[in-house]
């Protein structure tokens, strides 16, 4: 059986997967990785260029695919609470995500924090997640003209994507609402509070306490 | 200390970036040619990838406050002693002119500059805004002065470094969405490119024939490195840089060699720039 192992030059390799989130740890076992970076249906993994490290690499991804790989510790004990994230949903997007859907404002806020979001992978800037989970009904595509300045803070969609900017920047999500939950702190252990594999519930509030999450 | 008499137009702190943190959406960042950074720290007697101030097209006037032991690699600023250690006194002023070949200058002090870490490394990444603030007229610089040498000691022997400058040709490996074109390695070897519009730290632009797909949709966002290639609808390739967004969905066709990356750092807006097949690049992914 081939797997997709797509060389990256001589000192990386692109593997494509289903499962990004719980392929990437175990690749970053493998002797001689020295980095992995899970994308939307890809892990990127960098090494120091030894020889086979390609077909070291395609061999786990046939164990985790067959079933066979050994579970990391992270798998087998209890997953932890989802992150709450509290948002007041007064966002510039709102209203027109709505009409895009062919529903109510209230029904957009209810798919939204009824569903549970899982950070799929990280990209666009430090602690930007790509968060899994959105319900279908509320795929829409980016804005056509992205804005200068989206405010840090902002929860947004696009896609199957929800998200949360860490930083002030340029974006074209839609802009559903705003949270005060600091999901990037550099000088912090954890510095991102999303980082891939970590589930978020959204929660709706009528005002924001400051960095309030739970 | 030294003071910052003129600032030039991109100078920075550097030192080997934060590696390993692209999974959480962070560039690796460092300085852009690591080999001449790492010589210049060499020649101050620095031994822990301190900090040195990169230097982008000259243009800078520094004045020590304090007396230093410091080195200058990469691109020959005239006026300024390159690849060896010197003394500089308290009131020294060192002036960068424009280098006339190469375009990044490190300069190294003994002990290193001294700035708060961000994810364990003082470099400035110019896309994420992580780490300190770019260099401005009226900086005072701080040193780590507990590795000063002592008034009179030698410091290390100079280095035979090759002039820096920007390359003619770099080496190309194929990227994992070549096959989103119909022969992406040869369309970059067969033509003459040209380094448009400057973006910095981030990458290159070229300017040139451009790439057509053979491949329609969009490709799903996926990690990404520094030198690689990647080829925007408008089919204007761009290489990546330290600071390069960690992941894209623009296909990636070909990866500059590791060992040309550092010259990546000579070329300016303007320069030509053709590529070659590096030695040993198979053609296609390896069916592992």
């Amino acid at each position: 059986m081939t797997v997709p192992v797509r060389p990256y030059g001589p000192r990386a390799v692109l593997v494509e997967t289903h499962s990004p989130v719980a392929l990437a740890p175990l690749l970053r076992l493998v002797v001689g990785v020295e980095e992995v970076v899970p994308g939307a249906c890809t892990v990127l993994v960098l090494h120091d260029g030894r020889p086979d490290v390609d077909r070291s690499v395609a061999d786990v991804v046939r164990m985790l695919e067959s079933g066979d790989a050994p579970a990391a510790e992270s798998a087998t004990a209890p997953a932890p609470p989802p992150v709450t994230i509290d948002v007041v949903y007064d966002g510039p997007d709102l209203e027109e995500v709505a009409r895009m859907s062919g529903l109510g404002v209230d029904e957009v806020v209810d798919l939204h924090t009824s569903a549970l979001h899982v950070s799929a992978f990280c990209g666009f800037a430090p602690g930007f997640a790509y968060l899994e989970g959105l319900p279908a009904a509320l795929h829409v595509p980016r804005r056509s003209t992205p804005r200068t300045r989206v405010p840090a803070g902002s929860v947004a969609i696009a896609g199957p994507y929800s998200a949360v900017y860490p930083t002030g920047s340029p974006g074209g999500w839609r802009l559903l609402g705003r949270t005060s939950a600091v999901v990037w702190d550099a000088a912090a252990d954890d510095p991102a509070l999303l980082a891939p594999g970590t589930s978020v519930r959204f929660r709706s509030v009528t005002r924001l306490a400051d960095g309030e999450v739970s | 200390m030294i003071e910052v008499i003129d600032a030039g137009v991109a100078t920075t702190l550097q030192d080997r970036g934060r590696p390993g943190w692209a999974w959480l959406g962070v560039p690796p960042s460092g300085a852009l040619d690591r080999s001449s950074y790492e010589a210049a720290n060499a020649l101050v007697g620095n031994t822990d990838g301190q900090a040195a101030l990169e230097i982008t097209g000259g243009g800078v006037t520094l004045r020590c406050v304090d007396s230093h032991v410091l080195a200058v690699t990469g691109a020959a600023c005239p006026g300024v002693p390159m690849d060896a250690a010197f003394t500089a006194g308290p009131g020294h002023e060192i002036r960068f002119e424009p280098p006339t070949q190469g375009f990044r200058t490190y300069l190294a002090v003994a002990g290193g500059f001294v700035a708060r870490p961000v994810l364990g490394s003082r470099s400035r990444d110019q896309l994420s805004a992580l780490g300190p603030e770019p260099v401005r007229r009226g900086d005072i610089l701080d040193v780590d002065g507990a590795r000063t040498w002592a008034h009179g000691e030698r410091p290390p022997a100079s280095l035979m470094l090759r002039p820096r400058a920007a390359p003619d040709v770099v080496r190309i490996w194929p990227g994992p969405r070549d096959d989103w074109f119909a022969d992406a390695i040869g369309h970059l070897v067969g033509h003459a490119w040209r380094i448009g519009d400057d973006i910095g730290r981030v990458g290159l632009r070229l300017v040139g024939s451009p790439l057509r797909r053979t491949r329609l949709g969009e490709l799903p966002s996926e990690g990404m490195i520094t030198g690689a290639i990647q080829v925007p609808h408008d089919g204007q390739p761009i290489v990546l840089l330290a600071d390069h967004p960690t992941t894209g969905g623009y296909p990636v066709v070909a990866v500059v060699d590791p060992q040309d990356v550092d010259r990546l750092a000579h070329l300016r807006p303007g320069d030509h720039l053709r590529f070659e097949a590096a030695p040993g690049a198979g053609s296609g992914p390896r069916v592992v």
